[in-house]
């Protein structure tokens, strides 16, 4: 709802002044020298509940590959990377943006994808396909997304 | 089937409960001995070249069910089995502006193609490396003037099934030096690399997390002496480069094609990852 409101808002600011406006793009992310982004990519909190889809579902973020998450009902859990169970206790939001966004900036060499991220990468291809990837490639999650899967993160307590 | 996903889903459940960080799923504790027979080496030190990387490596067949692992312990319960058999009428058929068969020049399959799987790819007369499948096609259009087949056509993924078993149980025998050793090389590069969006490469899932489960998929570490193999998922044969072209796709990259010149040097290198294992001729995959 907010988000909504906040994109009408934005668009029209775009409309009238001509500048761009609060959505961050992918190549435009400023993460710290510990890989945290502060700043929403959004500028508007995300959705908990829709970020615990785009967790679970495969095109999306997918992130049940490889970690287990006692929190979501997803079906064969991978056990690649650490279980996220506790994620809030061990990251503050900003270093969880910065490693849902790119956390090679947080772990150097990571298998972890970037999940906002459109380049530059090795033969790109067009999602699933095998097919080269078009010129405007997007990133595997949008901001928003990217801002709902934070928000989801942040309600993992101990 | 249902039966199939259960048990992968009590090993996931299992993997849960326990509550374990990465902790290496092992492989099958099992011996793969085919028709009573023949005994196949699926678990062995892994080859010099391999330090640092691999101490032992498996077969892609320790990885999977039971049930699916005994479908290959029997010829029987093995649908490449039937495959193989067509492969065998084709082998001796004339075709062509030569009229000849495999069988006029080769003579029975079980002696002619003995042991040639084991050591492909392998570099021909003329110095380029070549895969099993562009030895077959040579014979087809230069020797019989018959046509070339797809990489993927199901003949020739029936012969080349009806080629491996011919090697079956011989120990994977590629060579990696002299003239091979460039696309070796070059394989090699290729394995590290880490291609498209996902930005992951071979090693990633084959050699740091075999054994982990991605997704439902049990990880293996990717060995190729299997192969080809039949997919029950797909229910037909899966060459080898086929599999590859399916794993980089996975990792939302632009594949290479089947036959091209990467995916045979590819081929060399995870060939000669296999060293001290035996051809399966021919593997069964869910
Ligand atoms: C292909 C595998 C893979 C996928 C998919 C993946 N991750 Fe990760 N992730 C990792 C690995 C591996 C690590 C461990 C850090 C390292 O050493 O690279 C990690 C680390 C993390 C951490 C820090 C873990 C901790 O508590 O110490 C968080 C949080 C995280 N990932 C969240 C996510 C989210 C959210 C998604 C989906 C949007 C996701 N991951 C998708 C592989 C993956
Ligand atoms: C994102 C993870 C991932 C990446 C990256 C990946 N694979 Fe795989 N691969 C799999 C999965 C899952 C399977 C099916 C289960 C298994 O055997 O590991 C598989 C199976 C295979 C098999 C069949 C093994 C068997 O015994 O049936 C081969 C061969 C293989 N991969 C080779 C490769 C090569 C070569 C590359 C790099 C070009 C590669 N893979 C990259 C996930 C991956």
């Amino acid at each position: 709802m907010n988000r909504h409101v906040l994109w009408m808002a934005c668009a029209a600011t775009t409309f009238a002044a001509g500048i761009a406006c609060a959505e961050t793009a992918p190549t435009e992310v400023q993460f710290d020298e510990t890989g945290a982004v502060a700043q929403s990519l959004t500028g508007a909190p995300g959705n908990a509940e829709e970020g615990a889809k785009v967790a679970s579902t495969r095109p999306l973020g997918n992130c049940v590959a490889c970690h287990q998450v006692a929190a979501l009902t997803a079906d064969f859990q991978g056990n690649i990377a650490p279980a996220l169970d506790g994620a809030a206790d061990r990251w503050s939001e900003a270093q969880l943006r910065g490693i849902v966004v790119d956390a090679k900036h947080t772990f150097p060499e990571s298998m972890m994808p970037g999940m906002y991220k459109t380049g530059p990468f090795i033969r790109p291809g067009d999602a699933y396909t095998g097919k080269a990837a078009p010129a405007d490639l997007p990133p595997i999650l949008t901001a928003a997304q990217v801002e709902d899967v934070v928000a989801f993160l942040m309600t993992l307590k101990d | 089937m249902t039966l199939r996903l259960r048990t992968t889903t009590f090993v996931a459940a299992a993997a849960l409960c326990a509550g374990l960080a990465p902790a290496l799923a092992e492989p099958a504790d099992a011996e793969l001995v085919i028709n009573d027979e023949v005994t196949i080496k699926t678990v062995a030190p892994a080859a010099e070249h391999l330090k640092g990387h691999l101490d032992t490596v498996y077969s892609g067949w320790l990885f999977r069910e039971d049930e699916t692992r005994a479908m290959e312990m029997d010829d029987f319960d093995n649908p490449n089995m039937v495959f193989a058999e067509q492969a065998m009428e084709v082998w001796s058929t004339p075709e062509g502006t030569e009229n000849k068969s495999c069988a006029d020049c080769h003579g029975a399959i079980e002696e002619g193609m003995m042991g040639v799987r084991a050591k492909m790819p392998k570099i021909n007369a003329a110095g380029d490396l070549w895969s099993l499948e562009n030895y077959v096609n040579d014979c087809r259009t230069n020797r019989m003037g018959a046509e070339a087949w797809k990489w993927n056509s199901q003949d020739m993924k029936n012969m080349t099934v009806a080629i491996s078993v011919q090697s079956r149980g011989m120990p994977v025998a590629v060579e990696i030096d002299g003239p091979a050793q460039s696309h070796w090389e070059k394989g090699k590069e290729m394995y590290y690399t880490r291609y498209g969006q996902l930005e992951l490469s071979c090693a990633n899932c084959h050699e740091d997390n075999y054994g982990n489960f991605i997704r439902a998929d049990h990880l293996s570490q990717g060995q190729v002496a299997g192969f080809p193999v039949y997919r029950l998922k797909d229910a037909n044969i899966v060459s080898i480069h086929q599999r590859f072209v399916g794993c980089i796709r996975d990792t939302r990259a632009e594949t290479f094609a089947a036959g091209s010149q990467e995916f045979i040097d590819l081929e060399l290198y995870v060939a000669s990852r296999g060293y001290g294992l035996d051809i399966e001729g021919a593997g069964v995959r869910p």
